[in-house]
């Protein structure tokens, strides 16, 4: 059996992140328990829930009938009745299964009931892709659901973001759909200590300053983000990084405070361009500032608008790397800047 | 398209010629029959005054009325406590009432005022009251079901004896989530019972055009679960089975289903009776129904017990009657919510 939690001090990896925030909330909150399909199976959700059944009970610790739909609802239910339970979805593409729970039931309670009830109900969305996996296994469904008032929507990228915005999830008094990314879970870093924070605190976030331009990415993307600033910076061009953190309720104050200093936006999606998550994000940009503000028009990066194929070579051609980025992003820069 | 394996189960409890008698109450009985009385009486006269604001054009958030079931909800819920959890769908006036909700919070409610029962927010197929045990209603087909799952994993975290409650219609039986639910339900051996108030038609389509057989509890014995169909207007033949299947869930004995047939004496939404709307549904059956209203029954036998008189019933009738009046008017009155309240619900939390 694994150890509770990592040694203090030791680098760890984005799923171990997960699994610590999963470790604190049990030992810390008895009204917390885990239900969805892979719980007690040692590989469904990577390393990121090992042997939580055998530390915390297969009472807490839950796995299930193939039933999407019905344990997202049984998972409502008990939020309604007192309990902060997370279910979890190993693929985001079968949790559309239980998107009536999600999005008619969860999200719609506290404002339909006069605020009288309310689901905390964390609903933890995997997306897996890559690894020609093909067109059901390989979605990122985040623009969907960031669509939806009273549903809050977090995409943890940093290691350390793995761990606390699941607490701040859990803890948060509404329902929240975190959205974790198996291509991140080879991400290290050292955390500190846990410390609880209310998720309305949190927000869009400054990674890396910079002054040329602005790149704005969610989950993986904002990763891509990183290492295409890495890329830039090779080539004297100083972006600016931003995760979004927290996709609903949004806040662009932060991006918006951005390009205006840089005059340039970026935007990277992991998910399809129309009616995307990249278009909120320009939109609520562009409409804040002044267009004299803009030295560019604003740029989005995203998938194209054709399910994920499985063959290799289309495979390759589909997914943005971050090379494909900070060529993107020299497209919006002066010429002079293109080369060092 | 014909429904080619259609073949009824039910037999008389389907046919609304059949136990239309008086229903055989004991004498010793007379005080809590009569509170029974009173609260089918309660809902009945709402949900006519409901109707009338429909016609009036006063309400027009869709209004489903139960009128002629009225003996489901009170016979299950003479059987519940404040702390067990129940959940209702699109036609749950009469759960929200029979439960302890008062008339004019559910009538408030349907106006969209502020002093309903869900804050104004809701409106009639949106219920709320947690005091009396009945956490929350809504119309989209089936959903309450896994709720109510969840409801009784929670209560059997809790430790205790209270169980969770889902009433749902024959309709919400052909949604996969029903079938999903029960299993769950039956794996985890979690205290809960559906209530199938199985009225035969969905919102206009007879049963018998959707499914092989009319007899719900069928489903139970494919999920190993406990069941019983009853006549769903006779109010003691609803009790008895409520109280055999809820003491057994809170004994620990797991989930059961509750099949109790009736039938809308209203079409699905709206106050007629929507004989034009309904496939196969014929006015001569609502008449035939009518003849076996759970209230009517009652109130026979009571008189046949000696328990009521027939001038006492009609007072009494006619006190719920000015009662549920009364509530209309002070609904009437009160104002609608803040503006402030659009946006400020949206989260329990700040933004």
């Amino acid at each position: 059996m694994s150890t509770p939690t990592q040694p203090a001090g030791q680098e760890i990896g984005y799923g171990d992140a997960i699994r610590e925030g999963f470790v604190h909330l049990l030992s810390r909150h008895r009204d917390v328990f885990a239900i969805g399909q892979g719980l007690w199976s040692p590989w469904y959700v990577g390393n990121s829930m090992t042997d939580l059944d055998k530390l915390f009970g297969k009472d807490r610790v839950i796995d299930t009938p193939v039933s999407e739909l019905a344990c997202t609802g049984a998972a409502v239910g008990a939020a309604l009745c007192g309990y902060r339970p997370i279910v979890i979805h190993p693929r985001m593409d079968f949790m559309v299964l239980a998107a009536d729970q999600i999005i008619n039931q969860a999200a719609k309670w506290h404002h339909m009931l006069g605020g009288q009830a309310t689901a905390p109900v964390t609903i933890r969305a995997i997306i897996n892709r890559g690894g020609e996996q093909g067109a059901q296994h390989s979605q990122a469904l985040h623009s969907w659901f960031a669509h939806v008032p009273g549903l809050r929507v977090v995409m943890p990228a940093s290691v350390a973001d793995a761990r606390d915005l699941l607490v701040a999830s859990v803890l948060c008094d509404d329902p929240v759909m975190y959205i974790d990314d198996r291509w991140l879970y080879e991400r290290r870093a050292v955390l500190p200590a846990v410390v609880e924070r209310p998720l309305a605190a949190e927000g869009p976030r400054v990674v890396r300053a910079g002054r040329d331009l602005t790149l704005v990415g969610a989950g993986y993307a904002a990763w891509l983000c990183e290492q295409a600033a890495t890329f830039l910076a090779a080539a004297d061009i100083d972006a600016e990084v931003i995760d979004v953190r927290v996709l609903n309720p949004f806040d662009p104050r932060e991006i918006i405070a951005s390009v205006a200093r840089t005059g340039r936006l970026c935007v990277v999606d992991g998910g399809w361009r129309n009616a995307g998550w990249a278009a909120e994000v320009i939109a609520s940009v562009t409409e804040a500032l002044d267009p004299r503000a803009l030295k560019a028009a604003p740029r989005r990066i995203t998938l194209p608008d054709a399910p994920a194929p499985t063959s290799k070579p289309l495979e390759a051609a589909y997914y943005p790397d971050a090379r494909r980025v900070a060529d993107a992003a020299r497209a919006i820069l002066p010429e002079r800047r293109t080369s060092p | 398209m014909g429904n080619r394996a259609w073949q009824s189960e039910l037999g008389g409890l389907a046919d609304p010629a059949q136990y239309t008698a008086p229903l055989a109450v004991a004498a010793s009985d007379g005080a809590r029959l009569l509170g029974q009385l009173r609260s089918m009486l309660v809902i009945r006269h709402t949900e006519d005054q409901i109707g009338r604001l429909v016609v009036d054009g006063l309400a027009r958030t869709p209004c489903h009325l139960g009128i002629g079931q009225e003996a489901v909800a009170v016979g299950v819920a003479t059987r519940l406590r404040p702390t067990d959890r129940v959940f209702g769908n699109h036609r749950s006036h009469s759960h929200f009432l029979a439960l302890g909700g008062s008339p004019s919070s559910l009538i408030a409610e349907v106006l969209g005022k502020a002093v309903g029962t869900s804050r104004g927010m809701g409106g009639s197929m949106h219920l709320f009251g947690r005091d009396f045990g009945f956490h929350g209603s809504v119309p989209i087909v089936g959903a309450t079901i896994p709720i109510a799952v969840g409801a009784g994993l929670a209560a059997k975290l809790d430790g205790g004896d209270s169980i969770a409650v889902a009433f749902f219609g024959d309709g919400a039986t052909e949604e996969g989530v029903f079938h999903e639910s029960m299993n769950l339900a039956v794996v985890y051996g979690l205290p809960v019972l559906f209530v199938c108030e199985n009225n035969l038609f969905s919102s206009h389509l007879d049963i018998e055009y959707r499914q092989p057989s009319d007899r719900i509890g069928r489903y139970a014995e494919a999920h190993r679960m406990g069941s019983l169909t009853v006549d769903g207007n006779d109010l003691l033949a609803v009790e008895a089975a409520a109280d055999e299947l809820v003491g057994a869930a809170r004994r620990g004995a797991g989930p059961a289903l509750l099949e109790a047939v009736t039938y809308r004496f209203r079409g699905h939404v709206g106050p007629n009776e929507d004989i034009d709307v309904g496939v196969h549904r014929r006015m001569e059956d609502v008449q035939a129904w009518k003849r076996r209203c759970p209230i009517r029954r009652l109130q026979d036998g009571l008189v046949a017990a000696g328990i009521a008189t027939t001038a006492g019933l009609a007072a009494l009738d006619q006190e719920v009657a000015a009662e549920v009046a009364e509530a209309v008017v002070l609904a009437r009155r009160a104002g609608y919510p803040e503006p402030s309240a659009l946006l400020d619900l949206v989260y329990a939390g700040p933004r």
